[in-house]
């Protein structure tokens, strides 16, 4: 039988929403699956989230050590490596610590890896076919993963439904004396807060967002026009923050801020995963981009082939001219 | 210091729309445009202030075929003083985990006290690097968008949710995966390309790095891509068509009537 293990991170003793996708996942792996959610980490925060998990998992699996207070990657994946059996699978979000720990975890348990899986499309012996995306969203792939000495697999936050309600009735299995040698070479020491901004996006019910093609850190006061004659400002996607073209308060994505605006101007943005993992509460999208095939047209509401540093400024006056 | 960099030959998402080919199993590669993977301009550039302030080498190699060759000399330009290029059939089809293989052998030959990859490329696995790491046994960070120089080990940043960053302290030799943001990559024209054109860029094969065949490429993958496809995402948007000025109009009612104006 699969043997599927689901990693849950949690923050301040909140599981992250990915807890109730896994389960999905699984049963589209392999309905037959045996399914373990497995958490690390210290104290009261610990054991609230493992007691929650037993309404989802048939199995909850905590490893209490003061080491995994901080989700270290590297100390995680030592006490993963004595509590894991060989061959297993074992689902992670592909999420900044997915993408640290899951690599490595992959080559030391000796198993297959594939990364940021949207979807499952059955098993055939002991191959997976799944789905995922490349080059930025803009195409798709199906992969086939040799199962047949485990394999860590990612998921795409979201990608899957949530579980509703409560669908199990688990016991929590405390397997912190099999945590071993925990000691690292990397020391976490501390988060810092992102920095406020200038402005506030998330407060704001209409963005103008601006991406990569903007083109040129001078046209951002086009985009600035627009925005004044829509009473709102301006937010963008990250490659205008690398650019230091506006300041990082200003990016809307998983690495940056979530807004939940009611209307989303989407001006040359492309539509990664990570930008759109901002955009929350459902917004009315419109999408303006000079390549018809760009994947924001696939989740925007409304969509205009067009150039934006042309397109923008006509929408101003027009809108001024109301 | 001795700093490497891996480097990859990409497809330019800026540059291209990518379409599949009649067969619909793989993208029209007819005329696509390629580009160093926009991630390790980052990391090259990062390498070359680091030797710049406390002195040393960086070397900048890749896996792939002899197109690849372009990248290098691009990274070089940038200021790079080395390029490898790990070239051989038995290469393709090779998964992460047979790059990161293919890497080791090579990284083992030399002695590197910081190794940087990108934090992701074209397939947005961002696998590299942490498999690497696992394989030299060496302690790995990922999506590091700051570093600080120290004796013997370094402080590195972390990006993660919400772009809050967390710091980490890491004994060295490590490997790094390198955000975008962490700095500004120089510029590089066409006469610096001039400069390194005649570099001497040594090319090696699986028999020069002892790689058995069947440990890497298509038959040691244990990830494969099957095909390419399109997606049956819904509706999508809908499209608004005409003049400018019809478009207009029409995108002022729907703005109108969902709050926008
Ligand atoms: C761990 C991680 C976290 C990340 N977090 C974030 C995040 O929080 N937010 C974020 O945004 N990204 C994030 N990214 C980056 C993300 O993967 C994409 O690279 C990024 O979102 C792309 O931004 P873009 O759409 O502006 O640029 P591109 O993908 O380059 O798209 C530009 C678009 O503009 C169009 N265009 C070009 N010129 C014009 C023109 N003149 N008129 C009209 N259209 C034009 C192009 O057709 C294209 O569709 C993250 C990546 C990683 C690895």
């Amino acid at each position: 039988m699969t043997q599927i293990f689901a990693y849950i991170p949690f923050q301040n003793g909140v599981a992250e929403d990915v807890a109730m996708e896994f389960p999905t996942a699984a049963a589209k792996i392999d309905k037959g699956a045996s399914l373990t959610a497995v958490l690390t980490g210290s104290g009261a925060d610990l054991d609230k989230v493992a007691k929650e998990m037993t309404g989802l998992y048939a199995e909850v699996i905590k490893i209490d050590h003061a080491d995994l207070a901080y989700p270290n990657a590297e100390v995680v994946r030592k006490a993963l490596l004595n509590t894991i059996p060989a061959g297993a699978i074992v689902l992670m979000p592909h999420n900044t610590f997915g993408m640290d720990l899951a690599p490595g975890l992959s080559v030391k348990m000796n198993a297959a890896y594939a990364a940021d899986i949207v979807n499952f499309d059955g098993m055939e012996g002991a191959t997976l076919k799944a789905s995922r995306q490349e080059l930025g969203g803009a195409v798709s792939t199906h992969v086939a993963v040799d199962v047949s000495s485990g394999a860590i697999i990612t998921i795409r936050p979201g990608s899957f439904a949530a579980v509703d309600g409560k669908t199990a009735s688990g016991a929590v299995v405390d397997k912190s004396s099999n945590a071993g040698d925990l000691s690292a070479k990397r020391k976490f020491i501390e988060v810092v807060q992102a920095e406020v901004g200038d402005v506030d996006i998330t407060k704001a019910d209409v963005l103008v967002s601006i991406g990569r093609g903007i083109e040129e850190q001078e046209n951002i006061e086009i985009a600035e026009e627009l925005a004044k004659a829509m009473k709102t400002v301006v937010s963008c996607s990250r490659p205008i923050v690398d650019a230091k073209w506006l300041e990082k308060g200003r990016q809307v994505g998983t690495s940056g801020k979530t807004v939940k605006p009611k209307v989303y101007m989407a001006m040359g943005i492309s539509g990664s995963f990570q930008h759109l993992g901002g955009l929350k509460g459902n917004p009315f999208i419109v999408a303006v981009n000079k390549n018809p095939k760009a994947p924001i047209f696939q989740v925007a509401d409304v969509g205009i082939v067009a150039n934006i540093i042309e397109f923008m400024p006509e929408l101003t006056s027009a809108i001024n001219d109301l | 210091m001795e700093i490497l960099v891996c480097v990859k030959r990409v497809p330019d998402t800026a540059e291209n729309e990518f379409e599949l080919n009649s067969a619909g199993n793989d993208l029209d590669r007819g005329d696509l445009v390629y580009s160093v993977n926009e991630w390790d301009n980052y990391a090259v550039e990062e390498a070359i202030q680091i030797v710049d302030k406390v002195g040393g080498n960086v070397t900048v190699i890749t896996v792939g075929d002899s197109e690849s060759e372009e990248v290098l000399r691009r990274e070089m330009a940038m200021g790079a003083n080395n390029g490898i290029l790990l070239s051989d059939d038995a290469f393709e089809g090779s998964d992460g985990k047979g790059i990161a293989t293919i890497l080791k052998a090579e990284i083992e030959k030399g002695k590197y006290d910081l190794i940087f990859t990108g934090a992701q490329a074209d397939e947005g696995a961002g696998q590299v690097g942490g498999m690497l790491a696992a394989m030299l046994d060496m302690p790995y960070a990922s999506l590091v968008n700051k570093i600080e120089m120290g004796e013997g080990k370094i402080k590195v940043g972390r990006e993660i949710e919400g772009g809050n960053q967390e710091m980490n302290e890491i004994a060295l030799p490590c490997v790094l995966s390198i955000q975008t943001g962490i700095n500004e990559p120089r510029y590089v024209g066409i006469r610096g390309i001039r400069k390194v054109a005649s570099v001497e860029i040594p090319v090696k094969s699986a028999s020069d790095l002892g790689l058995a065949a069947g440990s890497v490429g298509k038959a040691g993958a244990k990830t494969k891509r099957i095909d390419y496809f399109v997606p049956d995402m819904g509706a999508g948007a809908e499209m608004l068509a005409g003049s400018t000025d019809e478009i207009i109009a029409k995108l002022i009612e729907k703005l109108k009537s969902k709050g926008g104006l």
